[in-house]
């Protein structure tokens, strides 16, 4: 069967909704404090019998499980990494959001929900959106108060700024390390409650599968990473927090060992998987410079507020740009979106680049990057100011490329950052498993199909600080989890499964690394599945990647043994796992033919280049099911309701 | 323009696991280019070595841009290498030259036990913190965010304290492996801060005995750990945290504490 029936089919015929969203009676406003009110709480006398199971120890991970301890829970918190404090929230540089309305111009719990829906182009769900925005402010109460090192006005206040498009300023930030303080504040509380004994961390141990018993998420299989050892956890909850799945590109801004091995084994073991091609690409990171390239580095967007985007009007032109008069330059953010100029929406301004040096007008080696050029500012403000603002991205930049930005423009180019797709998880965050709940980014999440700048650290701040802690207690109050032990049956089959699959890995002993295996997937996603998609590339992509996968069985490379610590087994297994992944993103931006946010459709645009949504046939999550072969999983639709933001185009012009 | 290629030696520290002994390692690392991090250039290696059927070096990192604090190793003896205020992560080929010939290790210190190769395991760390890293403020029970007023400089200076990485360069360059650094900062941050101050004197008692249970060694007032900080964390920290702890011990918790203030 080709690609073209195995797709159409799924897309053609959605199989019967039983997708509940669980959204809860009342007006938006009410909906959060009604349902707190009506769900079960578990008697603090009797917490500590449940155990919880945190995959992940980032913001959302780390905030739950701290959270969950305080409460009394028995907590066990998992890690691949040697610290929690390793994880990769600790990127994020520009900010998180507040609708605290500090600065008095305007905003406002609902006008961070509306911004928050329509920067999402109409794919989140407004109940979970105005949720967020209304817990926005409780977690800059929180993270003050552990003691995270805000910027601040002369006066001892607060200060914000504006961020990512907003023409608010709503945006705290700690200079460019906001995910640093903020994960360490989480990181902090959640070692307290390592000290005081209601939270076990277990670092160096990577979970590998889900358990489920009798249709419940029971527990997980890990692997350690110093000895090998595959064990079973047994929970009566399971909180994914394992963040997003992006290095299915190879060549992302997230960290190396990002993966989507713990959502996609619990995808396999009957997870659905909410719009896997809501991918996000930032549009300011440092340039490409050669094969060598591990990763890629983003400059924080906050630099979008005082730097100006051009590029040579002339195709071709290689002057260097002090060479280059202002009436040569193109400021083509500005141009095109005079409102919004340098702080239009990131997918906004990631596809405006590639349109110009797709033009052939971009600058740098290989002509895939613009400037962002700060000499105005300079001008303006002084170079102290900038240092002070900017001056450790300023740093990071020369360190990178060995240029001096406060003399030459910076280079930038796009480059994938950020997953809005994720497990698909009700207004509770569980998933379709009942028990297996789902925080952070590795969620389908609030952010529809374009995620806004400082907006990620919000959500996965508030899923496990104040709301995971709520909706768990929910669920074991209601269901009572009896008790189960690591002797069940269905640990048994699943940690044998996990230990062949490994057998498996190291058994090849074909003749590539795995990392050539990764390139080849990065290459066949970003070209295909990337920035612009069309029908006919993904059709490509989707003959190509599973013929790379047969490949990757047959001939991949994995040396040493499983008794010890051997990196090239851990990779061999995420990779192994994105490329099954890579294949249901292709299938989705197949299925999804009008352009939304991130999700760029050449098929689907507006006569001036703009993405153009098709909202009678797409206003809908796509919520797929592992049916146990993966070119065929089935759609359900989840319908969105927008009832107090107007589907509109969005215009940032 | 195609770029200059150069070639080094390297000399690695390869040790399988805790209990094996280690020994150094000669390998050429070809094809480098200027613009590769050190940690892509020991990628190319372990492409090599994999190719060849040979165990790839083993080393720690994540986040490649100098912040999760992963990363870290002894070049020719100087943590996180020749280049000041960075990791090895961020330092790039272009600090060195072709034909260079360079000894890689992993931190040494009695705290920091090998695991394999360049990963050292850095969990007493994590046992500092538990003992007062933090502070008292489960979830929910935060007053509104303005009502803590912190002046600017304050805030900044607690700032300079809290950029610490976790990375461990601080006790590897250090020559009794002293961890007065990375706590101090830690101790530093919180007591800079208003929030900070109900737990000061505790916090300052508890986390320097943890400290001193986790095997590091005393801090003599040498100042390698500031020159190796990639954060560039100031040696004044530790006086502060000195201050503090001599305080703590004249003060009884049963009597009250001494006003906060720095």
């Amino acid at each position: 069967m080709d690609a073209e029936t195995k797709v159409s089919r799924t897309a053609a015929e959605p199989v019967e909704d039983r997708l509940d969203a669980k959204i809860p009676p009342g007006p938006i406003d009410k909906k959060w404090e009604r349902h707190r009110f009506d769900m079960k709480l578990v008697s603090p006398a009797n917490r500590r019998n449940y155990t919880i199971l945190v995959v992940g120890s980032g913001l959302a991970g780390s905030a739950a499980a701290a959270s969950l301890g305080e409460l009394g829970y028995n907590v066990r918190c998992f890690s691949y990494h040697d610290s929690p404090r390793r994880a990769h929230s600790i990127s994020a540089q520009g900010g998180i959001n507040a609708a605290k309305n500090y600065r008095n111009d305007g905003d406002s719990v609902f006008r961070l929900f509306y911004d928050t829906v329509k920067g999402g182009d109409f794919r989140a769900r407004e109940p979970n959106v105005y949720r967020l925005a209304e817990l926005s402010g409780n977690i800059i109460d929180q993270c003050v108060a552990q003691g995270i090192p805000f910027a601040r006005e002369y006066g001892g206040l607060l200060d914000n700024r504006s961020f990512g498009g907003a023409q608010v300023s709503r945006t705290f930030y700690a200079r460019g390390q906001t995910g640093q303080q903020l994960l360490l504040g989480a990181y902090q509380a959640l070692e307290r409650q390592v000290g005081l004994g209601t939270v076990t961390m277990q670092t160096r141990m990577e979970m590998l599968d889900l358990v489920v018993v009798e249709g419940r998420a029971r527990g997980i299989v890990t692997r350690d990473l110093v000895t090998g050892a595959i064990e079973s956890h047994v929970g009566d909850a399971v909180v994914l927090a394992t963040g997003g799945y992006v290095n299915v590109f190879y060549l992302s801004t997230n960290a190396k060992a990002s993966n989507a091995t713990a959502i996609w084994r619990a995808h396999k073991r009957g997870a659905f998987f909410g719009n896997p091609c809501f991918t996000q690409i930032h549009p300011t990171c440092i340039p490409v410079s050669g094969d060598h390239q591990s990763k890629l580095t983003l400059m924080s967007e906050s630099l979008r507020n005082d730097g100006r985007v051009w590029v040579p009007k002339k195709a071709g032109d290689t002057r260097a740009p002090d060479q280059i008069p202002p009436n040569e330059r193109d400021y083509y953010l500005e141009r095109k979106y005079p409102t919004y100029g340098n702080l239009a929406p990131r997918d906004i301004a990631s596809r405006a680049a590639k349109e110009v040096c797709d033009d052939n007008r971009g600058v740098g080696p290989g002509g895939r990057g613009v400037y962002l050029d700060f000499s105005d500012a300079i001008k303006r403000f002084g170079e102290s100011a900038i240092r002070e603002r900017y001056g450790n991205l300023f740093d990071m930049y020369e360190r990178i490329t060995g240029e001096n930005a406060y003399g030459v423009p910076m280079r930038i180019y796009p480059a994938a950052h950020y997953v809005m797709g994720g497990l698909w998880v009700d207004f509770n965050l569980m998933s379709t498993i009942p028990g297996l709940f789902v925080g952070g980014e590795a969620n389908f999440s609030d952010h529809g199909a374009n995620r806004l700048g400082a907006s990620a650290l919000m959500q996965g701040l508030a899923d496990g600080y104040f709301i995971l802690p709520y909706t768990i207690a929910d669920y074991i109050g209601r269901t009572r989890p009896d008790r189960v032990d690591e002797a069940h049956p269905a640990f048994r089959a699943v940690e044998e499964e996990v230990l062949e699959r490994v057998t498996q890995l190291l058994g090849v002993k074909g003749k590539r690394t795995v990392d050539s295996f990764h390139r080849e997937l990065g290459r066949i996603m970003w070209d295909d599945c990337g920035m612009a998609r069309d029908d006919a590339g993904l059709r490509r992509a989707l003959e190509k990647i599973p013929e790379l996968r047969a490949e990757f069985w047959k001939s991949v490379r994995v040396l040493e043994g499983n008794e010890e610590v051997n990196q090239s087994l851990e990779k061999a297994g995420r990779v192994a796992d994105f490329l099954e992944l890579g294949e249901l993103i292709c299938i989705d931006a197949l299925h999804r033919t009008e352009s939304c946010g991130g999700h760029f459709r050449k098929e689907s645009q507006t006569p001036d280049g703009e993405a153009l949504r098709d909202d009678q046939h797409f206003t809908y999550v796509a919520a797929w099911e592992y049916t146990g072969t993966l070119a065929r999983p089935n759609l359900h639709k989840e319908p969105l309701h927008f009832e107090y933001v107007h589907l509109t185009q969005r215009s940032y012009k | 323009m195609k770029p200059v290629l150069m070639k080094l030696t390297l000399r690695v520290w390869r040790q399988k696991s805790a209990n094996t002994r280690g020994r150094f390692v000669t390998y050429e690392a070809k094809n480098v280019t200027p613009d590769m991090s050190f940690l892509e250039m020991l990628d190319v290696v372990n492409e090599e070595l994999i190719g060849r059927g040979e165990e790839p070096i083993a080393f720690e990192h994540d986040c490649r841009e100098g912040i999760c604090g992963s990363c870290g190793f002894m070049i020719d003896g100087v943590a996180h290498g020749p280049k000041r205020a960075s990791t090895v992560c961020q330092l790039h080929m272009r600090s060195f030259r072709d034909g260079d010939s360079l000894t890689i290790e992993p931190w040494r210190a009695r705290a920091f036990p090998v695991i394999k190769d360049l990963i050292v395991d850095r969990s007493a760390f994590d046992r500092i913190i538990q003992a007062g890293g933090f502070i008292s403020v489960p979830t929910g029970s935060a007053p509104d965010a303005n009502a803590i007023l912190v002046p600017k400089e304050n805030a900044e200076l607690a700032f300079d304290a809290a950029a610490c990485i976790g990375c461990g360069a601080c006790v590897a360059a250090c020559p009794n492996a002293s961890a007065m650094l990375f706590t101090a900062a830690k101790v530093s941050h919180l007591h800079l801060l208003p929030q900070g101050q109900p737990e000061r004197y505790d916090r300052a008692r508890n986390i320097v005995a943890t400290m001193d249970k986790q095997k590091f060694g005393s801090c003599t007032n040498i100042g390698e750990c500031e020159a190796a900080c990639p954060k560039e964390i100031r040696l004044h920290f530790i006086a502060l945290m000195n201050r503090d702890l001599i305080r703590a011990s004249f003060t009884d918790s049963k009597m009250g504490r001494p006003a906060g203030g720095t």
